[in-house]
């Protein structure tokens, strides 16, 4: 295929070239290409041809029984999304430089930021981030720059993925990280926190529902433990907030999360959005484009990309972030996605995420298998020990079609060669069937 | 004549109704046990109608401009026409839904993809590996500074290498990540001619450079035809050379970043490679680098042994990662559909279309404006609206999207004033440029008082930007705080 713009010679003889070749010849000729060696172009119907083998490759989770989940969700996307998503003048557009042609995506966005920050309880909500890796180290730098301290606390189990993120983040700001334990209710340890605070520490960093799924019912505790002068970075599960507490109610100073989970679907991991909020008072230090509710010259309400003078076009290496491009569109979808369900959707699906969960907890103990935290409260994944090989458990699992959740190597510190320890996730699209499977498997391996 | 839908949309938190969409499980009760203290009261965002939500995001959507609105000759953004299919391979459900934490056995044809696209990369790029994870431009920026960071610290020179050198035609986003990789920034001039001033960078090239970054077409889109022997003085004094590659779109398949002596190479597969970019992003920032900088790329790269694919190989002295899973999957996928779908033909007469184009409106533009620099100019210009009675810039972007042409960049780079960056990409007709260039032309005869007025067919007309950051209302809730009347009203 080739897009081509109609009869070029016009062109050419406005320019007095006979051929395009005149236009390259400030290219020294000892670093031209002759050839790439790329294959020749498809048509559509070829395309289509090429791409439905490579899908029939891939196994989806709707052909599997999935409780896979581990910071991407599989939740229901409401077919309303992709409609909105896919309107060419929000899809096709660049960043909105020019505010007056583009009050369209910028009251999305500014809708976004205000949804997500009623979810969040927090004062600002930027118009989105990478996703909740870059989040994370995006919060720590923001800490070091309003503490001006350099070292920041994280919880020792994370997802490593978030994890490698962050100490990338934390290199190149010169921060060092800190780990703080669980007690063994799979919750931060408030007095081990107590401990591993001195006067560099520039904030902390908690969870909840934290990497085995859990309630962290320590959080709330974590504000007063650090005091003023430290920043709180709470790190919540969005689609969760229907049924928990917001992190404003916490006192947290910056709220990260994963918004993949507000109806962007799998994708293969992406692309995702970094939701991330913080207080009033730390606006000007907050990384990320953020809409602002203002009135144009004849007093009509209209939105401006404000504070601008953070960002790196203007502030160059004296930037907040590098941040260019963002997730935009990933945020309108959410923002669909959060006011095609509202209060009421948002309750709901979180009663059902937490009752199909406890559900299969229930099962699962029925199988007197053993979970490491039972009686933690959980919104919709948790941890299971299984006695058994890694190797045989993927084998049963195979047999019914099923992936039981997340395995925890040693990057986790599992070493135990005859165990396995899985964080199983339950969602609304979990079947019956599903849970038959899932019964199928415990029977073998419990 | 252009003019925009007009509505007086409300926010869609004020749009309050009855919730139609049905939840899976809808009508079953369970038993929810959260804590107390951990328990939401009120959420704050109310209900509402799925035909409420359509009707007013279609609204709004109608009140903003897209690439398939109209021409968008938007410099170093390469707005070219995103191809539909596209869309339609990244949504297909064989991708839309798998798991990156799937067993490796069940995302063959995903690994493959990837594989594949990061192959093509490497031929484009002449690069020896590519990682795809980087979800900007900027984060492939970061990437890339990482590893120079990871391979000076390696070298045991990172204590004396601190300084990474950027051209002050450079996008703020190098400076802006070379700062955030732990580096201090020295910027060198450029000429008369718009290159970069060869003695400058010679005296700013040092023992204490870890880097010289620069994008070449450069943000003036002129081709720095020095390039090799600014690569080989960086070269001899160890340091290491990163492209931009935000300009790709000017040169590909005319010479590589491998060619021209570049060690480390961002792409920004959102520009050059036909991806939407959504009103913001996604978009996607694949990172390539030569031999010797291979062991230091993020984990995990897909490998492939001849048979089938593996998604674990960690590169021995990896940075780690720089996103949660395997970046913008879904800009990938559409990324992949276009090469395949453009093949080494297609991209040839894209780039070589994208040039002519640029030099036709130059030549046009030139006749009332000056565009500073050499003549010859690749995918985009550089215009300044300087002179007697010359319009200012910002005045021009504002009388074109009145009347249904995008803006150019206006600003940018910061040492041309009163820039105005035009790239018209390969996707544009004749009579669009022609209009383009007619459309500014018109403004060296408007008043000052006819500006002021501009633009009268868009949804509003001039804001103003300084107070609305003075006294920024960045969401509902803070708007509500302020209690300030006349907004309550209108929202
Ligand atoms: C020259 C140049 N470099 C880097 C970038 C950053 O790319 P991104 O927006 O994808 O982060 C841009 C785009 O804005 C650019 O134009």
């Amino acid at each position: 295929m080739v897009i081509m713009s109609g009869d070029l010679s016009e062109l050419l003889k406005e320019l007095n070239i006979r051929s395009v070749d005149e236009l390259f010849k400030d290219i020294p000729e000892s670093i031209r290409t002759k050839m790439l060696g790329l294959p020749n172009g498809m048509d559509e119907d070829e395309i289509r041809r090429v791409a439905g083998e490579y899908v029939g490759m891939n196994k989806t989770v709707n052909q599997l029984h999935s409780f896979l989940g581990f910071g991407l969700y599989n939740h229901y996307v409401p077919a309303a999304i992709s409609n909105v998503v896919n309107r060419n003048e929000f899809l096709t557009a660049y960043t909105p430089y020019q505010a007056e042609i583009s009050q369209g995506i910028m009251q999305a966005l500014f809708e976004y930021q205000s949804l997500a920050a009623e979810l969040l309880q927090m004062d600002v909500v930027n118009s989105s981030m990478y996703d909740v890796s870059t989040s994370l180290g995006e919060a720590a730098r923001m800490a070091k720059t309003i503490t001006g301290k350099d070292e920041f606390i994280v919880p020792k189990y994370i997802s490593r993925n978030k994890r490698a993120v962050l100490d990338n983040y934390a290199k190149g700001a010169e921060i060092k990280i800190k780990e703080v334990d669980f007690d063994d209710r799979g919750m931060i340890d408030i007095d081990s926190l107590e401990k591993n605070l001195n006067d560099n520490t520039s904030g902390v960093y908690a969870e909840y529902p934290n990497m085995f799924g859990i309630i962290d019912t320590n959080v709330p505790k974590i504000k007063e433990t650090i005091g003023d002068d430290r920043m709180f970075v709470a790190g919540v599960n969005p689609i969760s907030l229907g049924v928990l507490a917001p992190p404003g109610k916490f006192g947290a100073d910056i709220a990260i999360g994963e918004g993949q989970v507000l109806g962007l679907g799998l994708n293969f991991g992406g692309p995702v959005v970094g939701v991330f909020g913080t207080k009033e008072q730390y606006i000007r230090k907050m990384p990320g484009k953020i809409m602002g509710m203002t009135k144009d010259h004849n007093g009509r309400v209209a939105f401006s990309m404000i504070l601008q003078t953070r960002e790196q076009h203007i502030r160059r290496e004296k930037a907040i972030t590098n941040m260019t491009s963002n997730q935009a569109l990933m945020a309108v979808a959410s923002a669909v996605f959060l006011s095609l369900l509202g209060d009421s959707g948002l309750r709901k699906i979180g009663e059902v995420n937490m009752g199909r969960t406890r559900e299969l907890i229930d099962i699962v103990r029925e199988f007197g298998v053993k979970l490491p935290y039972d009686g933690s409260p959980v919104f919709n994944e948790f941890l299971i020990r299984l006695k058994e090989s890694k190797t045989f458990v993927n084998r049963i699992a195979k047999k019914y079609n099923l992936i039981p959740g997340y395995m925890l190597g040693k990057e986790y510190g599992f070493n135990d060669r005859n165990q396995v320890n899985i964080v199983t996730n339950v969602t609304e699209r979990n079947t019956s069937k599903d849970f038959d499977a899932f019964r199928e498997f415990l029977r073998e391996v419990a | 004549m252009y003019h925009q839908a007009v509505f007086d949309e409300p926010l869609i938190l004020n749009v309050r109704g009855r919730r139609t969409l049905k939840i899976p499980l809808e009508n079953e009760k369970f038993k929810v046990d959260v804590p107390s203290i951990m328990r939401r009261e009120n959420i704050g965002i109310g209900d509402r109608e799925e035909f409420s939500v359509v009707r007013h995001y279609v609204k709004l959507s109608e009140m903003n401009f897209g690439a398939d609105s109209g021409f968008y000759p938007l410099g170093s953004c390469t707005m070219k026409y995103n191809p539909k299919i596209n869309d339609e391979i990244a949504t297909l459900d064989g991708f839309r839904m798998i798991h990156p934490l799937q067993d490796s056995s069940e995302v063959q044809g995903a690994l493959r993809l990837l594989y594949e696209l990061s192959e093509s990369l490497k031929k484009i790029t002449g690069m020896d590996e590519i990682t795809l994870q980087p979800l900007a431009g900027a984060g492939g920026e970061f990437t890339g500074l990482s590893i120079v960071r990871a391979y000076f610290d390696c070298k045991k020179e990172l204590g004396t290498r601190r300084e990474v050198v950027v051209p002050d035609s450079a996008h703020g986003s190098n400076p802006a990540s070379s700062h955030m990789a732990g580096f201090d920034v020295v910027q060198i001039p450029s000429t008369e001619d718009g290159t970069v001033d060869i003695e400058k960078f010679k005296e700013a090239v040092t023992e204490r450079t870890a880097a010289f970054m620069i994008t070449n077409p450069n943000t003036l889109g002129i081709f720095e035809d020095k390039i090799v022997e600014m690569a080989n003085y960086a070269h001899s004094k160890g340091a290491l050379l990163y492209y931009d590659g935000a300009n790709l779109n000017g040169i590909m398949t005319k010479t590589t970043p491998a060619k021209m002596g570049f060690d480390i190479v961002h792409l920004n597969l959102h520009k050059t490679f036909s991806t939407p970019h959504g009103g913001g992003g996604p978009g996607a920032g694949p990172v390539g680098v030569v031999e010797n900088l291979k062991d230091f790329l993020p984990y995990p790269l897909v490998t492939f042994d001849g048979e089938k694919y593996s998604n674990d190989y960690v590169p021995p002295k990896s940075i780690g990662k720089v996103a949660s899973f395997y970046g913008n999957f879904g800009v990938l996928v559409r990324a992949w559909t276009y090469i395949k779908m453009m093949g080494e033909d297609g991209l040839r007469d894209a780039c070589e279309t994208a040039v002519l184009n640029s030099n036709y409106m130059r030549k046009k533009m030139q006749q009332f404006m000056p565009v500073p620099g050499k003549t010859i100019k690749k995918h985009e210009f550089v215009a300044s609206s300087v002179g007697a009675n010359m319009p200012k810039a910002g005045d021009i972007a504002k009388h074109l999207i009145d009347n249904g042409v995008h803006a150019p960049t206006i600003y940018f780079p910061l040492i041309v004033p009163e820039a105005l960056m035009v790239e018209p990409t390969e996707s544009a007709t004749k009579t669009e440029m022609d209009l383009f260039v007619e459309t500014v032309r018109q403004t060296l005869k408007l008043s000052h008082e006819a500006f002021e007025k501009e633009p009268v067919n868009l949804k509003v007309t001039r804001i103003d930007d300084v107070d609305a950051s003075k006294n920024p209302k960045p969401t509902l809730r803070m708007v509500r705080k302020e209690q300030r009347e006349p907004l309550q009203q209108m929202i």
